[in-house]
């Protein structure tokens, strides 16, 4: 692997290795490495960096939604332009664009459930363009970014010692 | 007390036979008990994947089982396995064996290493073992009446078997000789020349070689090359390889030998009557792993890969001198202190880390560590900071 994919596979795997680890794992210096991070993260090659969090184990819960949204375009109109004024609330955590049944999905974070339907009624459906949405309460989360939650995973079963 | 005491009347009414009684207790026995009584261990001395087997795997173990498929399979094993074996085997390492008659499906590779001996050896033949080695070889050498003799291998030669090392150990009077690589326990590797020459040497001196190969796709440097696909090689090599380690299928138990017809048909012919058949669902999950799994093999790969390189780099922080092992899931240190046992329950005691001295695995693994980075990086990293800690006080 190219020094690049290797770093980003690694921080994509854990982005709390440290750059002594990251310089371990690969062929790289601790500087090497913290020169290509800064130039992953200046070319927006890398995004962000966040924790995945399972909410209710630390009894924050909040409430969470995937809204289905159907739109329709006209000629001034384009999915980016409608896309830009629904990513554009902090309440909307990711939004795509799909093939199948509808256009976007949202993923969608609020205090409680209620405060979920009030912002999909006064701030998403009143887009002019948002034809019609639908929106799944999520109810309990399994997996998340590859991390099973709540119990799943596997048991590490072996003897201490093995031939 | 007196169901005791009858028992132990029953103890001596019954007289194992000597060759067992000669069969000296494992040398990893007495670590696992000293482990087993450490709370909050962290064990670098295990010799199997930390990851579960790919779901897929499971999957289709399960889906056997809900078909209902629990008979006995053909002795050799399902056509179907033994047909993905020989396409795998023919891409992965240019290995030619007929699903027909060359290849027999095991109960793990260690039914086959127990069939390959006991096929190939005679009582008055002398077999050699390359060492340091995985511990089974011997005791099985010595079962069927055999001389076992160690080629000793050095951390001068990265652990690799060389001709002058097997003449220096009197294997040119050998009739089997038994070799792994990428290796248990030293994480050796052996390419394409150096097996040349051991290749050269077996046909000169008419010895047979038994060649596990279960770590093969364990090589992290370049891909794994296997002896019998030498010229001149295939019909002097029984080759053992299997599931447990590339797949992460320990537990499921299956295996498998490949190797001239006449071979596996005599190796099966002990296999019918003290096997019958290898796992039913086990051969199912194992043919789904060969159809499906190979990018997880790969990805698992990749992870050893990294723990691999950051234990090599740990240690060289630490000082401590280890040669860059380059398969398996082993990396083969040399003790920093001279009493390598002493060594090796002191940090069982104090950091609660265990790790096996070398010296279990054969003369020529004494001065030595082997440490499994078959476990997680964070474990990995807390057995490293542990064991600078120990190092300091
Ligand atoms: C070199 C070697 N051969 C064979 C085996 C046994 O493998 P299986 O689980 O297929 O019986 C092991 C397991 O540790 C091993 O390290």
């Amino acid at each position: 692997m190219e020094p690049r994919e290797e770093v980003l596979a690694l921080l994509a795997e854990n982005a709390r290795y440290t750059l002594e680890d990251i310089a371990r794992m690969t062929d790289l210096t601790a500087a090497e490495a913290e020169a290509l991070i800064a130039e992953l993260e200046d070319e927006g090659v890398i995004a962000g960096y966040q924790a995945v969090v399972n909410w209710r184990v630390a009894d924050r819960e909040r409430a969470r939604a995937e809204v289905e949204l159907n739109v329709t375009l006209d000629r001034e109109t384009s999915y980016d332009d409608i896309a830009r004024r629904i990513a554009g609330f902090p309440e909307v955590k990711t939004l795509q664009l799909v093939s199948g049944n509808y256009d976007f999905l949202a993923r969608v974070e609020a205090g409680s459930t209620r405060e979920i339907s009030r912002f999909v009624s006064e701030r998403i459906a009143p887009v002019p363009e948002i034809t019609q949405t639908v929106t799944h309460f999520v109810m309990d989360t399994y997996k998340e970014q590859g991390i099973q939650m709540n119990g799943g995973g596997d048991e590490d079963d072996r003897l201490s010692i093995s031939p | 007390m007196t169901q005791n005491r009858s028992q132990d009347r029953e103890h001596r009414a019954i007289e194992v036979s000597e060759r067992v009684a000669d069969v000296p207790p494992s040398g990893i026995r007495r670590y696992f008990e000293l482990a087993e009584e450490v709370e909050d261990i962290i064990s670098l001395g295990v010799g199997e994947p930390d990851f579960s087997a790919p779901w897929a795997i499971r999957e289709a173990a399960i889906a056997s089982l809900e078909r209902g498929a629990t008979s006995y399979t053909t002795n050799r094993g399902l056509r179907s396995l033994r047909e993905a074996i020989e396409t795998y085997v023919h891409r992965r390492f240019d290995l030619g064996y007929s699903a027909e008659n060359e290849v027999l499906v095991t109960t793990g590779a260690s039914e086959a290493v127990d069939l390959a001996i006991r096929t190939l050896v005679d009582p008055d033949d002398v077999v050699a073992v390359v060492e340091p080695t995985y511990l089974s070889y011997r005791p099985i050498g010595r079962l069927t009446g055999a001389e076992v003799i160690g080629v000793p291998t050095a951390v001068e030669d990265d652990f690799r078997v060389t001709p002058e090392r097997l003449a220096g150990a009197g294997a040119d009077e050998a009739d089997v000789l038994v070799m792994c690589y990428p290796n248990n326990p030293t994480g050796a590797v052996m390419q394409i020349d150096a097996l040349r020459r051991v290749g050269t040497f077996a046909r000169e001196h008419d010895l047979t070689i038994i060649s596990d190969e279960i770590y093969a796709e364990l090589s992290y440097e370049d891909d794994h090359v296997s002896i019998a696909s030498l010229p001149g090689m295939r019909e002097r090599t029984v080759v053992i390889n299997g599931f447990s380690k590339a797949f992460a299928m320990t537990g499921l138990r299956l295996g498998y030998a490949l190797g001239p017809a006449h071979v596996i048909d005599a190796m099966n012919r002990i296999h019918q009557y003290t096997m019958l058949s290898s796992p039913t669902t086990a051969q199912h999950a194992a043919l789904e792993g060969l159809r499906s799994c190979l990018d997880e093999v790969g990805s698992m790969r990749q992870s050893y890969d990294r723990r691999r390189k950051f234990v090599l780099a740990r240690l060289a922080e630490l000082g401590i001198d280890c040669f860059e092992a380059k398969g398996a899931f082993y990396v083969f240190p040399r003790c920093p202190w001279p009493d390598e046992e002493r060594f090796v329950e002191s940090l069982l005691e104090e950091e609660q880390v265990a790790v096996v001295p070398g010296h279990v695995f054969g003369e020529s693994g004494d001065g030595h560590l082997r440490v499994s980075y078959a476990t997680s990086l964070e474990q990995l990293r807390e057995a490293m900071s542990r064991l600078e800690r120990f190092l300091a006080e």
